[in-house]
């Protein structure tokens, strides 16, 4: 605007981007669509006509069914995501600005982590929680605790390189200063590198929050007590066996999506801001 | 301190706070030192988790203060359930108790393993040699000992077919495959699709598929290809892929679109005439409000009157199972007559037991009880029963391609070396 | 004496990462090679040497090589089409766009949700007799109908479009990020130089977001290797395997067909294509940051 150009492009420009934002969004009508239809309504083959007499019978089944999975989630979701954020940080501040001899062979070591296809390491994974459960008070497989261990780990990779790729656009010339003046290692970090951070914690826990969130091959194989499990296996549960009462899915597929939703729409802008600030470049 | 930094603070002590949460040991694990049982099961939602809740309380009334942990993990057909009880068996976790098919899954998978206990003293002592019919306790054992207990039984094959449309159009349910040819050119020809399939899942078209086998061979032929008395290779089996192939020509041409229910939908829809699925088909036309005889008819699938493919959820005892005697109650009631009585009705099913109260079931269920009792029982392959669960892998595999390309000579091929593969022919 | 604290200290925070990562990654890698070379085919665990047998049983597999082929095919047409839908999208929200916050919420949400949720709803979506083919056909629009996934020789791109909704807007976002990045006098200084837009954008933008594409085609690269939950929420295996995926083989082989080493073998082949996309790539930044 204001730069004189032709309207014609104009238009097309908000045609072209009206008819993407209609593909993006066309899913979520069919959810709610579907969502508010009875059982009996509910039909593939009409998944596109307005329910005939809407009900909210299918929301309220999936709250019912999903409140306590929604909560087991928050409980899963916080602390993971904190943890592997707080050591992708410290990981990525001694990568970055600490070089030591092998930092250099350690760093892709760890990263490689964040390639390896899950269902591979399903088998060994049960056994060494059990083993090492049986070493701790705290029991590990079967327990959100065992969760939250293993979404630590697996995010470890992704957290460490954000943060190094952000800390590597930090001016080495700040933090030598800061040591000239006589700060550590530790005090640099508390001085000048945290107080830096926010933006590249914020693209960090989105990013970790969503994947733990709506992850599902690990919850499930984990946590096998209902009253244990993440909301992403209570979805999946509220089908049954042969018949699936789609309203229900629908309607709980966007129970379940909304906290992660409302995550990216409030925190949208600062994921932006974050990737700006070099969090995620090469 | 401006505004913005006292609310990051805040935030961030109220995030550790739920972190604290999550870390503290024993969340939601607090029940005291109660007895438990738990029972691990894919019956997750809908009319079977109904079914298993009021199994539940028949346990509880004869067992009090016993707490139970109904275990469920979902996915088509167990699938997703399996993976998870695999994972925990031999992780060393197993439950106190486990769904598992009859026959090859449970013999091949678990028992010839070691990993299951016999319950030959427990069929003694409850008189459950008697209760069940042989061909069902045959499914079982293995040699000579029972290693689980039959719950419910469905039906494998059996032809839904809308009535109206048949009516309008005086048909009659076809009895042969040669019958459905002819009943299927007659929909044709008023453009109505004939048959509904949805293999979205794979296992949908193995399931019809056995059905032909089935018909195409009879009963002794049918169970010769299991142990490898009826060749894959043979006339028999050649005829069945032939039929089959004629029978794809009329089906909806999407049926990779769809899985089964949404095929049984069709019927309701009138988009198409006929189905051959399970009868827990029965059991989605009534959640729809669908009524037997009035809306939907029912017959056994062609060429198979006189045949009952089984198919049949039991519950067995890990060796390791932690709380070994709560679990042995819990048998004694899957078993009894009180238990079948409550659970079945709601799924849908009727009683691996003989002598349930018809009164407590539907006309559906009551005339499949009838032939139950009178018919040849055959084991099912794709829902377990018949083969190992490495040849019913395959199995599916095989017929997902065949369903594209239509090649016999191909599919009697892969069929006979993943036969001598899984050691069931030489 | 403080360096070397220091020193030992950076070796202290890195330890617990490094220990947690060799246990959950190097060391289920190796126990994953270890079954993958042994003769675990049924449910008893049997660790006896096989040698590579359970490798060359599965290249001879018609199934593994559709797959194979499958992953080739989305790998290349999913990474082209969130590449360029990320930055076309990234380039129009760029041009001081009216209800920008809107349009871009609206790209990025897909990516909050679950691949399973995503993968069932594009089931229903690409149902060729009643999804999107109804509604093209009411907009006068049947000539674009199509069998999607029902046909198999288009099924896997019936996948990929799926798969584009759910991470396309990641690819956005970055794009929109480094496009904010570059300074306004750049831009005006090539105008100045008589630069079209599109001249703007050949020479002097996309070159300068490199970097980005780059990284973005890591992350897309080793979801789109590894791709499962999607595939199997919305397709399956599909008609005559076209769109089954190594990922959904080897779920199959372990948990359904207690072929333990056969599903090991599979992982391993699938680590080792994404090892074959990631090593150049790590050897290349760290060099690059060497030099720099």
């Amino acid at each position: 605007m204001g730069r004189g150009r032709p309207r014609a492009t104009r238009v097309l420009l908000y045609a072209v981007l009206a008819f993407f934002a209609a593909f993006y969004l066309m899913p979520v009508y069919v959810l709610v669509n579907n969502g508010l239809k009875s059982f009996r309504e509910v039909s593939l083959s009409r998944m596109w006509a307005p329910p005939e007499q809407a009900t909210l019978e299918g929301f309220g089944k999936a709250l019912r069914e999903l409140a306590p999975n929604l909560r087991n989630s928050v409980v899963l979701v916080v602390p993971a995501a904190l943890v592997s954020a707080a050591l992708g940080s410290v990981n990525g501040y001694v990568l970055a600005k600490w070089k030591f001899a092998g930092a250099d062979i350690v760093f892709p070591l760890l990263l490689f982590g964040m390639f390896i296809p899950y269902q591979s390491v399903l088998i060994p994974l049960v056994q060494f929680l059990q083993w090492l459960g049986g070493l701790l008070p705290v029991p590990l497989y079967g327990s959100i605790t065992g969760l939250v261990l293993v979404h630590v780990v697996y995010g470890i990779p992704i957290t460490t390189l954000i943060f190094r790729n952000y800390y590597a656009t930090v001016p080495t010339e700040i933090v030598e200063a800061a040591r000239i003046d006589g700060a550590g290692l530790v005090g640099v970090y508390r001085n000048v590198i945290l107080p830096l951070s926010m933006p590249a914690f914020v693209v960090v826990m989105i990013w970790q929050v969503t994947q733990i969130w709506n992850e599902f091959l690990f919850a499930v194989i984990v946590t096998s007590n209902p009253a244990q499990q993440p909301v992403q296996v209570a979805l999946r549960n509220l089908a049954g066996s042969q018949i699936v009462e789609w309203n229900v899915q629908m309607a709980g597929a966007l129970l379940a999506a909304l906290p992660p939703l409302l995550v990216y729409v409030f925190l949208g802008r600062y994921f932006l801001r974050g990737l700006m600030a070099g969090a995620l470049k090469g | 301190m401006t505004e913005r930094p006292r609310l990051a603070k805040t935030t961030l002590a109220l995030l550790l706070a739920i972190a604290v949460l999550g870390l503290a040991p024993g969340t939601g694990l607090q029940a005291g030192a109660a007895k438990k049982l738990e029972i691990f099961s894919w019956w997750t939602a809908g009319g079977e988790a109904d079914g298993l809740k009021a199994m539940f309380e028949v346990y509880k009334k004869r067992f009090p203060g016993v707490e139970i942990i109904n275990a469920t993990v979902a996915g088509g057909a167990g699938t997703d359930a399996k993976a998870v009880l695999k994972t925990r068996m031999l992780g060393g976790k197993p439950p106190d108790s486990f769904q598992v098919h009859g026959g090859a899954e449970l013999v091949d998978t678990w028992v010839k393993t070691g990993f299951m206990e016999s319950l030959a003293p427990l069929y003694k002592s409850e008189g459950w040699l008697n209760a069940f019919p042989k061909d069902l306790v045959d499914i079982v054992s293995h040699q000579g000992e029972q290693y689980s207990v039959p719950v419910n039984v469905h039906r494998g094959n059996v032809l839904w077919f809308n009535k109206k449309i048949f009516d309008e159009n005086k048909l009659k349910a076809p009895a042969t495959w040669d019958e459905f040819f002819k009943v299927a050119e007659t929909l044709k020809g008023k453009g109505i699709t004939p048959l509904s399939l949805g293999d979205k899942n794979k296992w949908e078209a193995a399931h019809l598929f056995e059905d032909i086998l089935a018909a195409a061979l009879g009963a002794e032929g049918y169970r010769g290809l299991w142990t490898g008395k009826t060749s894959w290779e043979g006339d028999g089996v050649k005829r069945a892929l032939d039929t089959f192939a004629r029978i794809l020509n009329y089906v909806n041409r999407d049926h990779a679109a769809f899985v089964w229910d949404q095929a049984a939908q069709m019927l309701i829809d009138r988009k198409a005439a006929m189905n051959v699925m399970g009868d827990w088909a029965a059991g989605y036309f009534t959640a729809k409000g669908w009524k037997p005889n009035v809306d939907y008819g029912f017959a056994p699938a062609p060429g198979t009157a006189g045949l009952f493919v089984v198919v049949t959820d039991t519950f067995g005892l890990p060796k390791k199972a932690p709380n070994r005697e709560q679990a042995l109650a819990w048998l004694k009631v899957a078993g009894s007559k009180e238990g079948q009585e409550a659970f079945n009705p709601l799924k849908g099913s009727i009683c691996g037991r003989t002598d349930c109260d018809p009164k407590k079931f539907d006309v559906y269920l009551q005339s499949s009880a009838v032939d139950f009792t009178k018919n040849a029982l055959l084991p099912s392959e794709v829902h377990g029963s018949a083969a190992p669960e490495g040849f019913a892998t395959i199995f599916n595999d095989i017929l997902n391609l065949f369903v594209t390309n239509k090649d016999v000579k191909a599919a009697q091929a892969a069929l006979q070396k993943a036969c001598v593969a899984n050691k069931m022919c030489k | 004496m403080r360096i070397r604290r220091d020193r030992a200290l950076s070796a202290l925070i890195l330890l617990p990462s490094v220990v947690a990562v060799g246990v959950f990654v190097y060391g289920f890698i190796g126990w994953t090679v270890y079954v993958a070379m042994s003769n675990w085919n049924s449910f008893v665990p049997d660790l006896s040497f096989a040698g590579l047998r359970n490798f060359a049983d599965l290249f001879q597999t018609p199934r593994f090589q559709i797959d194979l082929g499958n992953t080739l095919a989305f790998t290349l047409t999913f990474l082209a089409g969130c590449l360029g839908i990320g930055l076309l999208l990234a380039v129009l929200l760029d041009r001081q766009i009216r209800g920008e916050a809107f349009f871009r919420n609206a790209f990025l949400f897909p990516m909050s949700i679950s691949f399973i949720v995503g993968g069932t709803v594009w089931q229903w979506l690409l149902n060729p007799s009643t999804g999107v083919n109804l509604l093209l056909e009411s907009a006068g629009l049947g000539v674009l109908k199509s069998p999607w996934y029902t046909e198999p020789r288009i099924a896997i791109y019936a996948v990929v479009i799926a798969a584009l909704w759910q991470m396309s807007g990641f690819t956005m976002a970055m794009y929109l990020a480094g496009l904010r990045g570059i300074s306004d006098e750049l831009r005006e200084a090539a105008r100045v130089d008589g630069a079209s837009d599109l001249q703007l954008y050949r020479h002097v933008i996309i070159p300068l977001l490199h970097p980005i594409t780059l990284s973005a085609a890591i992350v897309l690269g080793h979801i789109s290797l590894k791709i499962f939950d999607l595939v199997f929420a919305m397709t399956g295996s599909g008609p005559a395997f076209s769109t089954d995926v190594p990922g959904i083989f080897m779920f199959e082989t372990t948990f359904r067909g207690n072929r333990f080493a056969e599903g090991a073998a599979i992982s391993i082949i699938m680590l080792v294509m994404v090892a074959v996309v990631i090593i150049p790539y790590l050897i290349y930044s760290t060099r690059t940051e060497a030099e720099a």
